[in-house]
C-alpha cells in the first residue's frame, strides 16, 4: 500500500497521548527529562500539523481526501477523523501556541505542582481530537479529555483563589457536558446517526416532527458549545477562571474558548448550511455575540487588574467571532478565521506577558493605582530626581511587547489585528458587500461594536501601560528569564509574519470558507472514503442503516 | 414502561437542578450525580424502549425486533466519563473545604 502517509491524520492525537502516558512513568524530581519529553512531543506536533496543513492545501486534487477510518470501518458505522483545511488550520494554531506556553512554563511553573507536563499533553490531545473528529459522540469524548486535563491545569499551583475558581469552572463545565449528552442523544434519537457527514446527508429528507426534535437537540448541543465559547449570558465563569490560572495555562487556554467556536462553525455550515433547516440558530449567534462584545467591552474598561483585562478581552474576541459567524456571510467568515488566528496568538502572548509585568509589582498595586486615578492622587508628584535615568533593557522589552499586544488587541495598523478587523469590516460594509437591499441594521450594529470594542481595548491598554511602565509606584525592575521573554516575543513575531504574509493567509482562509460552504464536498469525502485493503467501497450492511430508532 | 422511565428521568432532573442551585458543595455534587443519572437514562431511552430484545444481528432476525446497540454503547461511555469527573470534582470540593474552611460554594459564608 502506498498510502502510509494517511496515518499522519491520527498522529496529532497519538503523539501527545503517548507523551502524556510516558511522562507518568517518571518521578516528579526528574524535571529535565520530563521537560525534554514534553518539548519533543510539542515539536513533533508542530511538524505533524504543518505536514497535514500542506496536505490539506493540496486537497482532493492532490490525492488527499483527509479522511481516516478508525479501525478500518466504513464511514457511517465506524468513527472517522477528518482533516480538512479548517481542521488543519486549527491544528497548526494549537501547536504554534503550545510551544511558547510550554517553554514559558519551564522557567518556574512546571515545578509548581505535580503532573504539569502530563496534563499539558493530554490537553493538547483533547484539543487536537476535537478538531479532527467527524463524529458527534467522539467529539464529546475529546471534549471531556480536554476538560478533565484543563481542570487539573487550572488548579496547577494551588492556592485558595485557583481552587475556588476551579470549582466553579468544573461545575459549569460538568453541566455543559450533560447538555452536550442530551443534545447528542436527542439528535441520535431523531436522525439515527452520529456521524456528522451522515447527519448532514439525512437531514435533507426528514419528517417535520423529527426535524423539530433534531433542532431541539441541536439547540441543547449548541448551549454546551456556547458555554465553552463564552457567549453572554453563559460566560460569567470565564473571567474568574482565566485570571486565576497560572500564566502558561492561561496562555494555552486562549485556544480553549475557540474550540466551541470551531465546532459551531463546522456544524452550522455542514448540517444547517442548506435545506429547510438552513440558517438554524444564526440569530442566536448574531445577537448573543453582540451582547458578548458589549459585556466584554464594559469588562475591559472596568478591569483594574491586568489578568481580568485579558480575560475580558477573551470575551470580546469570542463575541466578535460569534456575531460575525451569525451573519452567515462567506467573505466575512474568512476575515473571522483570520481574526481567530490573530486574536488567539495575541491573547496567549498577553496572558504570559502579564505575569512578567506583574512580577515587579505588589499584588494590590494595580487596583490601588486605578483607585487613586479615580479619586485623585493625595501626594501628587514628589520631585523629579530621576531625569536621565536610562530604561533597563528588560522594561524596554516588556514595554515593546505590551505596546504590540495593545495594538493587536485594539486592531490598529500595522499589525495583524488591524488586517483581521479590516477584512471583516470590508466584507460587511465594503463596496462589494452592499447588495440591492442595502446594509441591514444589525450589520451596522456589529460594525459599531467592533470599532467601539477596539477603542475600549486601546483605552484600557494605554491606561494599564502608563501605570505599569511610566508611572510605576515601586519602580522595581522585574527579574525576567530569557525562556520567559522568548515565548512572548515568538508569539508577537508570529503575528508579525501574519501581517507580512496577510495576502497568502487570507487566500487560504477564503479557500477554506469556500470549501466549508459546500457541505457536499465534506460529505462525499467521508462517505466515499476507501477502506484500506479494499479496491472500492462495498455497501456492507446497507440494510442495517435503515434500522434507525 | 415509557411512562415510568419518563417520570424517573423528570424527577431526577428536577431534583438534580434544585440541588445544583443550593449553596453547599455537597448538595451540588449530589445534584450533579442525579442529573447525570437522568441523562444516562435519557440516552438509554432514545434508542426506543424494548424488552427482551438482544442487540445482535443474525440471519433471519428483523432489524425492527432488535434493541439499538448504539445508545447502550454511548451510555456506557457517558457513565464512565461522568463517574470520573464526579470523582475529580469530589477531590476539588475537599481541597476547597480545606483551603477556605467552609463548604459554601463561594468559599465564604453568606452574611445573615
Amino acid at each position: 500500500m502506498n498510502d502510509w502517509y494517511r496515518h499522519i491524520i491520527i498522529a496529532p492525537i497519538l503523539v501527545p497521548l503517548v507523551a502524556g502516558a510516558l511522562l507518568l512513568f517518571f518521578d516528579e524530581r526528574r524535571r529535565v527529562l520530563k521537560a525534554m519529553i514534553s518539548v519533543v512531543s510539542c515539536v513533533l506536533l508542530v511538524g505533524v500539523a504543518i505536514a497535514l496543513f500542506r496536505l490539506a492545501i493540496k486537497g482532493p486534487q492532490g490525492g488527499f481526501d483527509g479522511v481516516y477510518l478508525l479501525g478500518n470501518w466504513a464511514a457511517p458505522f465506524g468513527i472517522v477523523l477528518v482533516a480538512d483545511q479548517l481542521s488543519a488550520l486549527m491544528l497548526v494554531l494549537t501547536s504554534v501556541l503550545a510551544i511558547p506556553a510550554l517553554v514559558f512554563s519551564l522557567a518556574r511553573w512546571h515545578a509548581a505542582g505535580a503532573h504539569f507536563h502530563s496534563l499539558f499533553q493530554l490537553l493538547l490531545m483533547g484539543l487536537n481530537g476535537a478538531f479532527l473528529t467527524g463524529d458527534l459522540f467522539n467529539l464529546f469524548v475529546f471534549f471531556e479529555v480536554m476538560l478533565a486535563a484543563s481542570y487539573g491545569l487550572l488548579m496547577h499551583g494551588s492556592g485558595s483563589m485557583r481552587v475556588k475558581a476551579g470549582m466553579h469552572y468544573i461545575v459549569v463545565n460538568l453541566v455543559g457536558a450533560l447538555c452536550f449528552l442530551i443534545g447528542v442523544s436527542t439528535i441520535y434519537g431523531s436522525v439515527g446517526t452520529l456521524n456528522m457527514a451522515d447527519l448532514a446527508l439525512r437531514i435533507a429528507d426528514l419528517d417535520p416532527d423529527r426535524r423539530m426534535l433534531l433542532e431541539a437537540g441541536a439547540g441543547v448541543l449548541g448551549v454546551a458549545f456556547l458555554v465553552k465559547a463564552g457567549m453572554w449570558p453563559l460566560n460569567f465563569w470565564l473571567p474568574a477562571a482565566y485570571s486565576a490560572a497560572s500564566a502558561p495555562v492561561a496562555g494555552i487556554f486562549a485556544i480553549m474558548s475557540k474550540v466551541g467556536i470551531y465546532v459551531i462553525l463546522r456544524l452550522s455550515l455542514l448540517v444547517f448550511g442548506e435545506g429547510s433547516s438552513a440558517g438554524f440558530g444564526l440569530n442566536v449567534l448574531l445577537y448573543g455575540g453582540m451582547a458578548t462584545i458589549l459585556f466584554g467591552t464594559i469588562g475591559v474598561l472596568a478591569s483594574q487588574a491586568l489578568g481580568r483585562l485579558a480575560s475580558y478581552s477573551v470575551l470580546v474576541s469570542s463575541g466578535t467571532l460569534l456575531a460575525v459567524l451569525g451573519l452567515g456571510n462567506g467573505v466575512v467568515t474568512a476575515g473571522a478565521l483570520f481574526y481567530l488566528v490573530s486574536s488567539t496568538l495575541t491573547l496567549g502572548a498577553f496572558f504570559m506577558l502579564i505575569e512578567l509585568v506583574e512580577r515587579g509589582q505588589d499584588a494590590g498595586a494595580t487596583v490601588l493605582a486605578v483607585t487613586m486615578e479615580a479619586y485623585g492622587d493625595a501626594d501628587e508628584e514628589e520631585e523629579e530626581t530621576e531625569i536621565g535615568v536610562t530604561m533597563p533593557a528588560t522594561i524596554a522589552m516588556l514595554g515593546t511587547c505590551f505596546a504590540a499586544i495593545g495594538i493587536l488587541l485594539s486592531g490598529l495598523p500595522p499589525l495583524s489585528g488591524f488586517i483581521a478587523k479590516f477584512a471583516m469590516l470590508t466584507g460587511m460594509i465594503g463596496v462589494n458587500a452592499s447588495n440591492a437591499v442595502g446594509i441591514s441594521l444589525s450589520v451596522w450594529l456589529i460594525v459599531a461594536l467592533l470599532i467601539l470594542s477596539g477603542l475600549a481595548a486601546l483605552i484600557s491598554m494605554t491606561r494599564a501601560g502608563i501605570r505599569t511602565f511610566w508611572a510605576s509606584m515601586e519602580g522595581t525592575v522585574p527579574r525576567v528569564l530569557v525562556v520567559e521573554m522568548a515565548p512572548v516575543l515568538l508569539l508577537v513575531a508570529v503575528t508579525l509574519v501574519l501581517t507580512v504574509q496577510a495576502g497568502p493567509v487570507m487566500r487560504y482562509m477564503e479557500a477554506t470558507v469556500e470549501r466549508l460552504a459546500r457541505p457536499t464536498l465534506y460529505i462525499d469525502a467521508v462517505m466515499d472514503a476507501r477502506r484500506a485493503g479494499q479496491p472500492a467501497q462495498t455497501p456492507v450492511g446497507a440494510t442495517v442503516t435503515e434500522e434507525g430508532i | 414502561m415509557e411512562l415510568v422511565l419518563a417520570l424517573a428521568i423528570g424527577i431526577m432532573t428536577s431534583s438534580g437542578v434544585w440541588l445544583l442551585l443550593r449553596p453547599r458543595t455537597y448538595q451540588v455534587i449530589i445534584g450533579l450525580s442525579l442529573l447525570s443519572y437522568a441523562v444516562n437514562l435519557f440516552i438509554f431511552s432514545v434508542g426506543g424502549v424494548k424488552s427482551n430484545a438482544a442487540p445482535l444481528l443474525e440471519n433471519g432476525v428483523k432489524t425492527a425486533d432488535l434493541a439499538d446497540p448504539v445508545p447502550q454503547a454511548l451510555v456506557l461511555t457517558a457513565i464512565v466519563i461522568g463517574f470520573a469527573t464526579t470523582a475529580l470534582f469530589l477531590v476539588v470540593l475537599l481541597a476547597a473545604r480545606g483551603l477556605t474552611g467552609t463548604d459554601h460554594v463561594d468559599g465564604r459564608e453568606q452574611p445573615k
